[in-house]
């Protein structure tokens, strides 16, 4: 594995202030998630060379972008990334084709139209080549932005809510390709948003960031599971699972997927046996008893181990549970909690009434 | 008709009116550009100064200018000082009066064509390896186009038209300094109605025809391309 990614920020605004220090991979797709003014899209910024920090340092792949200190600080146009902006951000005056060239003409490359082939499949923007961006609709608009910062083939790609600006339907079009990269990409890529299902959809590492400062960086399913982290609190906190499909059970419309802790029962997906997927699970969707219960409508009943339990939040309680390896997040009653006596340590059972698959 | 010397005052007419639109050209550009995008508290005083002709009486001007380039102006000591002629009534003074004197015809426009432009598509050009250079004649000129066009257009037709400032600066002289306004001026002191009437309807016809070309562009084309 080669060396990570080192970006330390520090930007002084009258009215935001901006003071990170990140370590991240050099592979998958790192998402920086958090509120809208948190200063997430300035610290992709500050990666981009967009803005300036006051005190900054980065560092990618072993090469230095920026060290404040050594009063270096390489110009965007000289740093080997690839950015897609929240709006796509086409050349008007080009048409698709134009603007996937404009890069690949610049770092002197063949503009052998072949080579950009597998990115225009990827994308499925083939057809659209010889159109004006102004004839395009934005979802594609989008994919077109992606695929020209993708066929400079770059070192890191940056992605600054790249969907935010598109409808529920654009973005159930796009997602699908977002997903498809994931699984062809060699680069890292940094990925702003404040979609909580875009988190469980695409990221690998999580960064959480909140009034210019991060407050947890690690992997999705611990960052996911942080107790001390309010999105934890939230009526939306879930968890992602990685796991693959084994079995269909056809008759009931049913198909079974395995995950590090055993299996699940979901309803029926479209896919082949052996598909690897995400299956997030709400912490709302979980209860716990004491005992197996040996009726019950619920089809994933699942042995677990109590390892953190919250504080009281207006009556309500979150316990993070371990089954195997595999970390479950569930809302309870405070009341619950107190009847079931829930402690740390302890065996019990999860309940978990639903589920959804996330790619 | 037209005689001969209506024929050179128009000849010389184009003459000045081109060279100033390319010098105007050449300085404007930068100047519009930094005055689109400076945060520099000159920037009200700078915008001030380039439209100042376009509220000034032109022979307030020409007067200034006369001062100027005459042998004890600031303009005329540094002509003195590298050797050549001062400027009043030559052609290279008629030409730098007129650059001044339409250089807001030709700022104006280009400065409201970069300021609507934005700056992400130059953030875009540059995460695309573009830098400032290329990217201002591959993003900036061609998303400017329509601004430039106005820009020419009105920079040209407005020093064709002018005659204050030649009148204070560029007298009379023939072939030299005397232009289609003057030619008509001429013409009219003289009571020869006939052969004002046929160069000031060439200089109506040319203005009219230009002016409707300015607006079929504009449109055609919005003076402005939102990105998209």
């Amino acid at each position: 594995m080669t060396q990570p990614i080192i970006a330390r920020f520090k930007l002084d605004y009258d009215n935001f202030k901006l003071d990170i220090d990140l370590a991240l991979p050099s592979t998958g797709i790192t998402i920086l998630f958090g509120p809208s003014g948190s200063g997430k899209t300035t610290i992709l910024r500050c990666v981009a060379g967009l803005q300036k920090a006051q005190h900054g340092f980065l560092q990618i792949n072993g090469k230095l972008w920026q060290d404040s200190e050594k009063n270096l600080f390489l110009p965007t146009h000289k740093r080997p990334l690839g950015y897609v902006f929240q709006e796509a951000n086409l050349f008007p005056h080009l048409t698709v084709s134009g603007n996937l060239q404009f890069g690949l003409k610049r770092i002197k490359k063949s503009c052998n139209a072949n080579d950009l082939q597998p990115i225009l499949e990827l994308l499925g923007i083939d057809h659209l080549l010889n159109r004006l961006p102004e004839r395009l609709s934005g979802g594609e608009r989008q994919r077109v932005a992606i695929a020209r910062a993708l066929a400079l083939d770059p070192e890191i790609l940056l992605m600054d809510e790249p969907l935010a600006a598109l409808d529920y339907k654009r973005k159930q079009e796009i997602l699908p390709f977002l997903s498809r990269l994931h699984q062809h990409l060699a680069i890292p890529v940094l990925y702003v948003t404040h979609s909580q299902q875009e988190v469980a959809q695409l990221a690998d590492t999580l960064v959480i960031i909140e009034d210019g400062k991060s407050l947890a960086i690690g992997p999705i399913s611990e960052t996911l599971s942080r107790l001390d982290i309010s999105l934890t609190q939230d009526r939306e906190a879930n968890t992602v699972w990685p796991a693959t499909i084994i079995e269909h059970e056809i008759d009931y419309h049913l198909t079974r997927v395995d995950f590090i802790g055993g299996t699940l029962s979901l309803p029926m997906i479209d896919a082949a046996i052996g598909t690897k997927l995400r299956v997030q699970i709400f912490a709302r969707d979980v209860s716990i008893t004491l005992d197996l219960p040996n009726t019950s409508s619920i089809l994933n009943i699942l042995p677990a181990r109590i390892i953190e339990l919250s504080d009281d939040n207006n009556g309500q309680r979150v316990v993070k549970l371990e089954i195997d390896k595999q970390i479950l997040l569930a809302h309870i009653t405070l009341k619950s909690s107190l009847l079931l006596n829930l402690q740390t340590d302890m065996s019990v059972y999860v309940q978990i009434k639903g589920t959804s698959i996330v790619n | 008709m037209l005689a001969n010397a209506d024929l050179d005052a128009l000849f010389l007419t184009f003459k000045v009116a081109s060279i100033s639109t390319v010098l105007m050209l050449l300085l404007g550009t930068p100047l519009a550009w930094w005055l689109a995008r400076t945060t520099c508290s000159w920037k009200s005083a700078i915008n001030a100064i380039v439209a100042l002709p376009l509220v000034l009486p032109p022979t307030v001007l020409g007067f200034y200018l006369l001062v100027l380039m005459g042998p004890s102006g600031l303009i005329g000591e540094l002509t003195t000082w590298i050797g050549v002629d001062t400027l009043p009534f030559t052609f290279p003074g008629i030409v730098l009066a007129s650059v001044l004197y339409s250089m807001p015809f030709v700022v104006q426009p280009l400065q409201t064509a970069f300021a609507s432009i934005g700056e992400h598509p130059l953030e875009a050009a540059a995460t695309l390896r573009a830098g400032p250079l290329d990217t201002f004649f591959s993003v900036v000129v061609p998303l400017a186009k329509p601004g430039f066009l106005t820009a020419i257009i009105l920079g040209f037709t407005h020093t064709v038209g002018e005659f204050g400032v030649v009148l204070m600066i560029g007298g009379n002289i023939p072939d030299k300094t005397r232009v289609v306004s003057m030619q008509i001026y001429n013409h009219v002191e003289a009571l020869e109605y006939n052969e004002a009437h046929w160069l000031a309807g060439c200089l109506l016809l040319f203005s009219f025809t230009v002016l409707l070309l300015l607006y079929t562009v504009s449109k055609t084309q919005p003076n402005v391309q939102q990105l998209k």
